[in-house]
């Protein structure tokens, strides 16, 4: 081997090349959010001119879009308070409470059901789901329908805001209970032998070591769940008896319909303004969920930092 | 001392046939009130929800009561809390069984040579196919792949061997961030961008769905390819810089390879979360009868639009289009589990060893 | 081919922080040079110094000179992989390459440089650097098998190995048996002395018996205390340093009175 002063590069080209590809290529994400969010500007402002016609499919964007943001948030918030407690029932069922050779199995089973299309969940949901819950939908009315989420007329169908929200809460399910899992299984074992070497029960140690280490990590879960429930399109567009109103009342076949939904179902058909008014609609969900997704991973973020070994 | 202090002594507790009894008469309870509630109303089944919760509450019930008198407050909420946190993982399987129950049972009758064969040219009512449509799926989700796995892998690069400061913490939030943007603004995106730049009549074709997979896929594939770098030991990387190799042929040679399986597998997870996707695809390569090879120019159909479309716009003979709803709903499955399965046979078979 | 390396008013830096102070010494050819100290001297950043590889960490970095046959290392010309290129290194912890066979992680620094080599040549390599480690006899007839699956003491030789097959000037040891059992220790123990006939050998070791054994210099490092910088406390002929060091310091360490 020769001396030492064979290159006077002191960058290879290799590298150079290498090192800029993979930074443009980081930099392309960010590039694709920022054009997401600029395509779907442009695309939407003819709505929001005055001289937008929408031939009679809707007055004032405003108030058309009114009743999706309640009704996607209103659905998704109902599916949420389904689901979280079942997120966390089945991460700790998955993390504390079964055999150790089966956690990983039913991890899995759990995770099967976050690969299912969502459009498949949409036939299950309208052909199997709603004649299930129907009956229980009339029980609920008859005997509860002195409170106001169970009054009105009730749904023949059972295609109503209560089944949705049944469907969406199965379908983030998984993520939210993969993610909680993963914080319950980090809990320092030291804080859990500690817990059972003062005599605790396994709830106790649960509720001692478990839970409060894994707090963050449940409400990121619970805004990451929400995230997913209020983009989800196919299953409500199929389930979901469609209206343009404000209502609170689960039951009935008049419902506030999602954005997403209603942008599939109108959209194939659409032209012109009222066309850019659906992406206008569009661009408002992506609003919505950038802002919840951002806080989400904000709490997971500020976690990370605190825990430093992990 | 041979007594042993009360303090040591095993506490009572209930005997261990209490549980499984428990089980069958409470629920063996609830099903006979809904009978008799049911008795005199002849059209009206089982609520099988009734007698699930019914079952549920009275067996938890008749557990703390019979644990709290026999093993005190603190076993009996044990208990409660067992039996509360099974339930919500059995809540969870449910679900699961029963839309693949009915996914087979309801996809079976129309999953015939005719359905792989043939496109729904000219079909009405009964017979046709979605071979059009699975055409179509297999190649918008190739090309979504061919796009967003190189992105995805560099960017992955980029943040494990590279990336520091600002930029990195920026492209590492987004990431997540992008993972989270709703299918539906992802084909949103793509109509608009392809809208702009090709005019109305370039802007739904099967190009413009695999941008919109692309779109949805990449920060997937970013995810994984991270995690997978992560984990190959920085040992190699040193080992593969003290014989003077330079970092990227390090990169390329030895931390990839290294991480091939999992990256692969990866990969394949992001297939299978895409290839089921409808509303991105609806907006974006639109519907359509007809068989389209080309993906450059006007509308493609896809398996889950044409799962989709079938059920929404049921022609003269509905029951047709609901059993090719169904054999769609089935393929996808289908290929989704094999996907799944495949991915999983690879991270076991080749997962690096040592 | 060995080499002479020099050490002139070396800083050693990981960002602001100052690891090891101002180090002079002179690394004899064709002997074995033993750095010896307690945890978090800087005798290993030290010895990552001599083949750039500390400049791996970011924000790490260097001041002052180390030669090398005269010739500066560190000058602002130079190519820190042919540096490494020419000085070979062996880690703590056996680190084959998991996707390669055994005579793959042998021509590994050939083929990762995308150097073609015919097959006899290969193989010719193979057997001359795997008989140089001591490792020919126990796996020439599997050299196909990956390089996981021999034990450890026969990995961190087939490391040593894929090491010398560049044909380097110098080797570096980093602590190359603390992972390993008695038997295996010594085994590497006999190949680092017939290593140091052809090469310039410098090992980093915790073990004071391991450096009185085989090393013919030994180099004492020791902190003032956290956080403050590792010094080159003595330097000497490793007999001296063992039963009359001059410093008392060394004396306090080789006679296991702390570290």
């Amino acid at each position: 081997m020769a001396g030492a002063k064979a290159t006077k590069a002191k960058v290879r080209l290799g590298d150079l090349v290498f090192s800029k590809s993979a930074t443009a290529a980081g930099t392309l994400i960010l590039i694709t959010l920022a054009a997401v969010a600029f395509f779907l500007f442009i695309q939407a402002l003819p709505a929001f001119l005055p001289e937008a016609d929408f031939h009679s499919k809707a007055d004032n964007p405003l108030e058309y879009v009114a009743p999706f943001i309640f009704g996607t948030i209103y659905g998704s918030l109902i599916a949420l308070v389904i689901a979280t407690p079942l997120a966390i029932g089945i991460a700790l069922f998955i993390s504390h409470f079964a055999n150790r050779r089966f956690a990983q199995t039913l991890g899995y089973l759990v995770d099967l059901l976050a690969a299912i299309p969502s459009v498949v969940y949409g036939l299950w949901g309208i052909l199997v789901l709603a004649p299930f819950l129907n009956p229980t939908y009339v029980w609920l009315n008859e005997n509860l329908g002195w409170i106001p989420l169970f009054e009105g007329q009730v749904s023949a169908t059972g295609r109503t805001m209560l089944t949705v929200a049944v469907v969406l809460a199965i379908m983030i399910l998984p993520i939210m209970a993969a993610l909680i899992r993963e914080v319950f299984l980090q809990t320092p074992r030291l804080h859990e032998e500690a817990a059972l070497a003062l005599g605790a029960t396994r709830w106790e140690m649960i509720r001692m070591a478990v839970l409060p280490f894994g707090r963050p990590g449940i409400i990121s879960a619970m805004m990451l769940g929400l995230g997913r429930a209020l983009g989800e399109t196919m299953a409500v567009a199929l389930v979901l008896s469609p209206s343009s109103i404000i209502s609170f009342a689960l039951l009935t076949s008049t419902n506030p319909n999602t954005i997403a939904a209603n942008i599939a179902l109108q959209f194939p058909e659409s032209g012109g303004d009222y066309r850019s008014l659906l992406v206008g609609t569009g661009l408002i969900l992506f609003f919505i969920t950038m802002v919840i997704n951002m806080f989400a991973r904000y709490i997971i973020s500020r976690r990370a930092e605190f825990s430093g070994a992990n | 001392m041979t007594t042993v202090s009360s303090a040591l002594k095993a506490s009572s507790s209930l005997p261990r046939w209490f549980n499984p009894a428990a089980i069958i008469a409470a629920f063996g309870i609830a099903l006979a009130f809904d009978t008799l509630a049911g008795a005199n109303d002849p059209e009206s089944g089982i609520n099988l929800l009734a007698v699930g919760f019914g079952g549920f509450i009275l067996y938890t019930l008749t557990t703390y009561i019979a644990s709290r008198s026999v093993e005190g407050s603190r076993k009996a909420t044990d208990r409660m809390v067992t039996a509360l946190v099974t339930t919500a993982f059995l809540i969870a399987v449910i679900p699961l069984v029963s839309l693949s129950y009915t996914v087979v049972a309801n996809g079976l009758a129309r999953l015939d040579v005719d359905f792989f064969t043939m496109s729904m040219r000219s079909v009405v009512g009964e017979g046709g196919g979605a071979l059009h449509a699975i055409v179509g799926t297999l190649e918008l989700t190739g090309i979504a792949t061919l796009i967003s796995v190189p992105i995805g892998l560099m960017t992955a690069i980029y943040l494990v061997e590279y990336g520091r400061g600002k930029l990195a913490r920026a492209v590492t939030f987004f990431v997540d961030v992008m993972t989270g943007i709703p299918s539906i603004v992802a084909g949103l995106f793509a109509f608009t961008l392809f809208l702009v730049v090709f005019g109305p009549a370039g802007a739904i074709n099967g190009l413009a769905g695999a941008v919109s997979l692309a779109v949805l896929m990449t920060p997937v594939v970013v995810r994984a390819t991270e995690e997978m770098l992560k984990i190959v030991p920085n040992e190699l990387r040193e080992a593969s810089y003290a014989l003077g190799v330079p970092k990227w042929l390090t990169i390329v040679k030895v931390v990839l390879p290294t991480a091939l399986a999992g990256i692969a597998t990866g990969v394949i997870i992001a297939i299978a979360r895409v290839i089921g996707e409808t509303a991105p695809l609806l907006l974006a390569a639109g519907f359509t009868a007809s068989m389209n090879y080309n993906p450059l120019s006007d509308k493609m159909m896809t398996l889950p639009v044409f799962v989709y479309t079938s059920y929404a716009n049921q022609g003269v003979d509905a029951q047709a289009y609901i059993d090719r709803a169904w054999a769609g709903a089935l393929t996808l499955m289908l290929i989704v589990m094999v996907l799944n399965l495949g991915a999983r046979i690879i991270s076991r078979v080749f997962s690096p060893k040592g | 081919m060995s080499k002479r390396i020099d050490l002139e008013s070396l800083n050693v830096y990981y960002g602001d922080f100052l690891a090891v102070e101002d180090v002079n010494m002179v690394i004899e050819p064709k002997a074995i040079t033993a750095f010896i100290g307690p945890s978090g001297c800087g005798k290993s950043t030290l010895i990552r110094t001599l083949n750039r590889m500390h400049e791996v960490i970011p924000g790490a970095r260097v001041e002052g000179h180390l030669r090398m046959d005269g010739e500066d290392i560190y000058a602002a010309d130079v190519d820190p992989v042919k540096v490494r290129r020419q000085v070979g290194m062996v880690f703590q912890r056996p680190n084959p390459f998991p996707t390669m066979s055994i005579k793959e992680n042998v021509l590994s620094g050939y083929r990762l440089n995308n150097n073609k080599m015919s097959k006899s040549d290969a193989d010719e390599l193979t057997e001359r650097a795997l008989k140089g480690a001591n490792l020919w006899k126990e796996v020439k007839d599997r050299l196909d098998r990956p390089g996981s699956s021999l034990s450890g003491g026969q990995q961190q030789r087939l490391c040593i190995a894929r090491a010398i097959a560049v044909e380097p000037d110098v080797i570096l040891m980093d602590e190359p048996t603390s992972a390993l059992d008695p038997i295996s220790t010594a085994a590497i123990e006999d190949l680092a002395v017939e290593l140091k006939e052809k090469f310039t050998v410098v090992i980093v070791t915790h073990n004071m018996q391991q450096a009185s054994r085989i090393s013919d210099m030994t180099a004492f490092f020791n902190i003032a205390g956290t956080g403050m910088p590792g010094k080159l406390i003595e330097y000497d002929k490793t007999e001296k340093i063992f039963s009359n060091p001059s410093q008392q310091q060394t004396e306090d360490y080789v006679s296991g009175r702390f570290g």
